[in-house]
């Protein structure tokens, strides 16, 4: 399956096969016919803050400010994170939690922006360059600061940080740059319409990204059922002196080919290492759609306050393409097509194959959205309650990741976790194609969500348990070394009494952080009295220390203290655990809030990435 | 809308079992002509018969278990099973030992383990062991296929439709007929027979006009009935090539390496291919997706294994022919196929050793 394959039409670069993968009906024509229009200005704007990957951004306006167009209202939070900017001016209204474009339906924090109608650009930086000839002198790290300050994320749908992907270090030296123009989602069309409409931008910003990544080439991958989108970017290519680096490769339709993984498999033969990314292999990818946000950022200094959305389906009078505010309501777009045909079975955000289900329209456009799914009965049919596995396989036939779906299934649905990933559960991008070829109509992919995210809640839960456990293990090393070290000067202090002589100086030499201070006989009356006062404090958390003791589950194994030896080591426990909770009610308390590391992420990242 | 889908994909579905299962019947059409055309109306009365008594049982399986019934009789698999089972056994068998067949195949061996998806074992060909044990001499009593010639020489008779039925639902014989005036061995039954008995391969061949270009005549455009319903079956991709090759792959070279060794005490690799039930087996048998291995290579192996046990049983064994025995055994092999031939995964490295 694996060996390289057919030649082009015109003969020039071999291209590769990824295992699997389905034919779909394209659906393309619905909304691909006329121009990008651009979307109503709506009377509101709700910005998310968290439309990234990675950590939330920060909010940096209150209710009642004045924001203008392209204005940062939230500033992102560590490495892995994005600015938010208003997309129009207007006034701060609200920032409370909305519900927002996301599988689960839940609200989440949100900027509410009441426009002006006056769309009055606030002040932006000054561009880096007026041109991409002249990008080589610019400093890497100030270009890829000014993506990040951007708020430039993946626009294919995973929306990963884009300065992120476009620092892979040193030591993942990249060869390759791919842009993702595949866009093997049916229905969607929006990538299409910028390839049209927007080829010169696009091949600013790979100019742009290639200066970045230290790339020899980069190839633009174009399914070939987009031919006018392949001629666009050509004939872009052919008025600058790109031609020797940039090519457009047109890949045969087959989903998932606009998967990270596979288009990367198709366009260089290269791998991405399971649990891997494809730097490891010295391949950087981004979407068409980053491209052109990177090319605005860095040669306007416009920060991504828009993008290309597909209204389509059937359940729409009007499918077609907008340029939309981020923030804009979907149902303003929705409105804007006319509104509602007939019967809706579903809307849906993304594509018909890895979209989620939204349950109102009043969520916002985001910069991850890209396409609006409207899909009536009969392009979605209810695929009825499914039936028994009959192990016929097809599901293994089609999976891109070579995996074997029914092993998976039948072990997630055991919750064996242990089972799912022994049979490489977290190389699963969630395409679908099982699902869809699975005779016996098993929500495949939803068992495969289900497992990956027990796994991690078990993962996290096993760190925190972990972590909890070491803890008390240093934490009792202490209180025996502390143990040890006051009966060795209990005993010293004896001696000395017993050797006659002694000042009356209290029993402060019980305490390390006394040790070293000055032990003049004029201070000797305050020291007793703050020892004193020390120790009543002391007894007082001991006390509570010891009805925690008693209400700790007995399967921390902790041994039990010496009531008695509170002195030192109440206070030591308290500072260890400053909530005063138990290892166990905080790991619960920290768990649900606990952000996920880099290495999840990554990990989350690539799982997301069909589309990017 | 049912709220009990939202997950993606959105798409329409493209299979689903019950149309799956209604290609297998079709696929069985012409094999089951050619059938019928040689040995007469017995071939459908048992058909029919399997069927009615099969999807009695699986019902009344479904309620003892207090599952939804029509889902799953809706699913024509037990058609399938019964199809399948029928066109296994002599069209003369009485219709209580048909239904013995059919109550172990669809509640010991299937229901009993938790209905479609769930049995280890192919239904329909345990089922055919379990009678084929029980009754040997009933089970293996096959009606001569219907070629003038060979009526003629051995003074055979073939049966009409009244006299089929009547034989099957009474057991009482036409006026002045025989047992041994109706039923005749099958050619891989005599084929053995005479070899056991010290003959030479081209003497069996010239002493009687059973013997037809590859196998036993009639029975060889059986075989290419089926083989023809194998075709359509892949190109509906409701099979693929991979388990039908490897079992007639498996056949051909174990016969073909004994026949290269001494054509005259074995037969020509092509007389296996198409005697007895070898097409059938590969295409219909083997195939069963519940009880065969879901990897690639799995599959190549289990095949494989299958054909070269075929070949094992039919030239040293006790039985006339082997399909079912040898789809039963290597459905006991399956886990440990399928755990051992697991797909590299995309982004794994191709081989450890190639690293190393």
């Amino acid at each position: 399956m694996s060996g390289l394959r057919s030649l082009l039409g015109n003969g020039q670069r071999k291209l590769w096969q990824f295992h699997g993968g389905v034919h779909l009906p394209d659906e393309k024509t619905l909304s691909n016919r006329g121009p990008v229009v651009d979307a109503p200005q709506p009377p509101q704007l709700v910005l998310p803050l968290q439309q990234h990957i990675g950590a939330p951004a920060r909010c940096r306006v209150a209710v009642g400010d004045q924001v203008l167009k392209g204005q940062l209202i939230a500033e992102p939070q560590g490495y892995i994170s994005a600015p938010i900017h208003a997309s129009r001016s207007g006034t701060v209204v609200a920032i409370e939690p909305r519900p927002i474009p996301h599988p689960s339906g839940l609200s989440a924090p949100c900027v509410v922006i009441e426009t002006d109608g006056e769309d009055r650009w606030g002040e932006l930086p000054a561009p880096l360059a007026a041109s991409t000839a002249e990008i080589d002198a610019c400093e890497v790290a100030e270009v890829r600061e000014r993506i990040r300050a951007s708020g430039i994320v993946g626009m294919g749908g995973a929306s990963f940080p884009s300065s992120v992907k476009l620092n892979p270090g040193q030591d993942q030296p990249i060869d390759t740059l791919v842009i993702n123009g595949a866009e093997c989602e049916p229905y969607i069309t929006c990538d299409d319409l910028l390839m049209r409409e927007c080829a010169a931008d696009i091949l600013d910003g790979v100019r742009i990204m290639l200066h970045l990544i230290k790339a020899k080439q980069a190839l633009i991958g174009v399914e070939d059922n987009k031919p006018e989108a392949a001629t666009a970017l050509r004939r872009a290519i052919d008025a600058t002196e790109l031609g020797a680096r940039v090519e457009v490769v047109v890949v045969p339709t087959l989903y998932p080919s606009g998967g990270e993984k596979q288009l990367i498999r198709i366009l260089t033969g290269r791998e991405v290492p399971s649990h891997g990314i494809p730097a490891q292999i010295g391949v950087v990818c981004q979407n068409v759609g980053t491209a052109a946000a990177v090319a605005d950022a860095v040669l306007r200094g416009q920060p991504l306050i828009e993008r290309l959305v597909t209204v389509t389906g059937r359940g729409v009078v009007e499918p077609r393409n907008y340029r939309v505010p981020i923030g804009t309501p979907a149902e303003s777009l929705i409105a804007a097509s006319g509104g509602y045909s007939g019967d809706l079975a579903k809307l849906v955000a993304g594509g018909p194959m890895m979209g989620f289900r939204l349950e109102t329209d009043a969520v916002p456009i985001t910069k991850a959205t890209n396409c609006l799914l409207a899909l009536t009965p009969a392009e979605s049919p209810d695929p009825g309650a499914p039936l028994p596995c009959i192990r016929c396989g097809r599901c293994a036939e089609v999976c891109p990741a070579n995996l074997l779906p029914q092993q998976l299934y039948w072990h997630a649905r055991a919750k064996e976790l242990d089972k799912v990933q022994d049979y490489n559960l977290f190389d699963c991008i969630e395409c679908g194609c099982c699902a869809h070829v699975c005779p016996s109509h098993i929500p495949l992919v939803q068992y495969y969500r289900f497992a990956k995210t027990e796994s991690w809640a078990r993962e996290q839960e096993k760190r925190a348990a972990d972590h909890a456990r070491e803890r008390h293990a240093a934490r009792e090393a202490r209180l025996e070394r502390q143990e040890r070290e006051r009966k060795a000067k209990l005993r010293k202090k004896k001696e000395a009494v017993a050797a006659g002589g002694g000042a009356p100086k209290g029993d402060k030499s019980g305490k390390d952080d006394t040790a070293g201070k000055t032990d003049k006989a004029d201070k000797a009356d305050k020291q007793a009295a703050i020892e004193a006062a020390r120790r009543r404090a002391a007894e007082k958390k001991s006390t509570v220390e010891q009805t925690q003791q008693t209400a700790r589950p007995v399967t921390q194994r902790v041994p039990e203290h010496a009531p008695g030896n509170a002195s030192g080591s109440a206070s030591d426990h308290a500072a260890d655990n400053p909530t005063g909770n138990t290892p166990v009610q905080n790991r619960a308390a920290a768990a649900p809030v606990d952000e996920p590391d880099g290495a999840l992420l990554e990990r989350r990242e690539t799982a997301a990435a069909g589309q990017e | 809308m049912a709220m009990s889908f939202v997950s993606s994909p959105h798409s329409a579905r493209v299979n689903r079992v019950d149309q799956v299962m209604l290609q297998v019947s079709l696929a069985l059409v012409p094999g089951t002509l050619v059938m019928v055309w040689f040995f007469g109306w017995g071939v459908l009365i048992n058909m029919a018969l399997a069927t009615v008594f099969a999807v009695i049982a699986e019902a009344l399986a479904l309620l003892l278990r207090r599952r939804p019934v029509l889902p799953a009789i809706k699913d024509y698999s037990a058609v399938v099973t019964a199809l399948l089972f029928a066109l296994t056994i002599p069209p003369t068998l009485p219709w209580w030992m048909t239904l013995i067949g059919i109550l172990f195949a669809i509640l010991i061996v299937k229901q009993l383990y938790g209905g479609i998806g769930y049995n280890p074992f192919n239904p329909a060909m345990a089922g055919y062991v379990f009678l084929l044990i029980s009754y040997p001499v009933a089970t293996t009593s096959w009606l001569p296929p219907d070629v003038s010639a060979l009526l003629e020489a051995r003074d055979l008779s073939t049966l009409s439709l009244i006299d089929s039925a009547r034989l099957v639902f009474t057991g009482a014989l036409p006026e002045g007929l025989s047992w041994d005036a109706i039923t005749a061995a099958t050619p891989l039954d005599e084929m053995r027979t005479l070899l056991d008995q010290g003959q030479r391969i081209d003497e069996i061949r010239a002493s009687s006009p059973l013997w037809g270009v590859f196998g036993g005549r009639g029975w060889e455009w059986v075989a290419a009935g089926f083989l023809l319903g194998g075709i359509y079956l892949l190109r509906q991709h409701v099979i693929t090539w991979h388990i039908p090759v490897a079992v007639l792959g498996g056949l051909l070279s174990a016969s073909a390496l004994f026949w290269l060794l001494d054509p005259q005490l074995y037969p020509f690799p092509a007389f296996h291919l198409f005697s007895g039930g070898a097409i059938l087996g590969a295409f219909f048998i083997a195939t069963d997706p519940v009880s065969a291995s879901t990897t690639r290579r799995g599959q190549l192996i289990y095949g494989a294994a299958i054909g070269v046990i075929i070949f094992a049983i039919r030239t040293w064994g006790g039985y006339p022919d082997a399909v079912a025995f040898a789809v039963l055994l290597m459905n006991i092999a399956v886990p440990t196929i399928d755990q051992y031939s697991q797909p590299r995964v995309f982004g794994q490295r191709r081989s450890a050793r190639k690293k190393a």
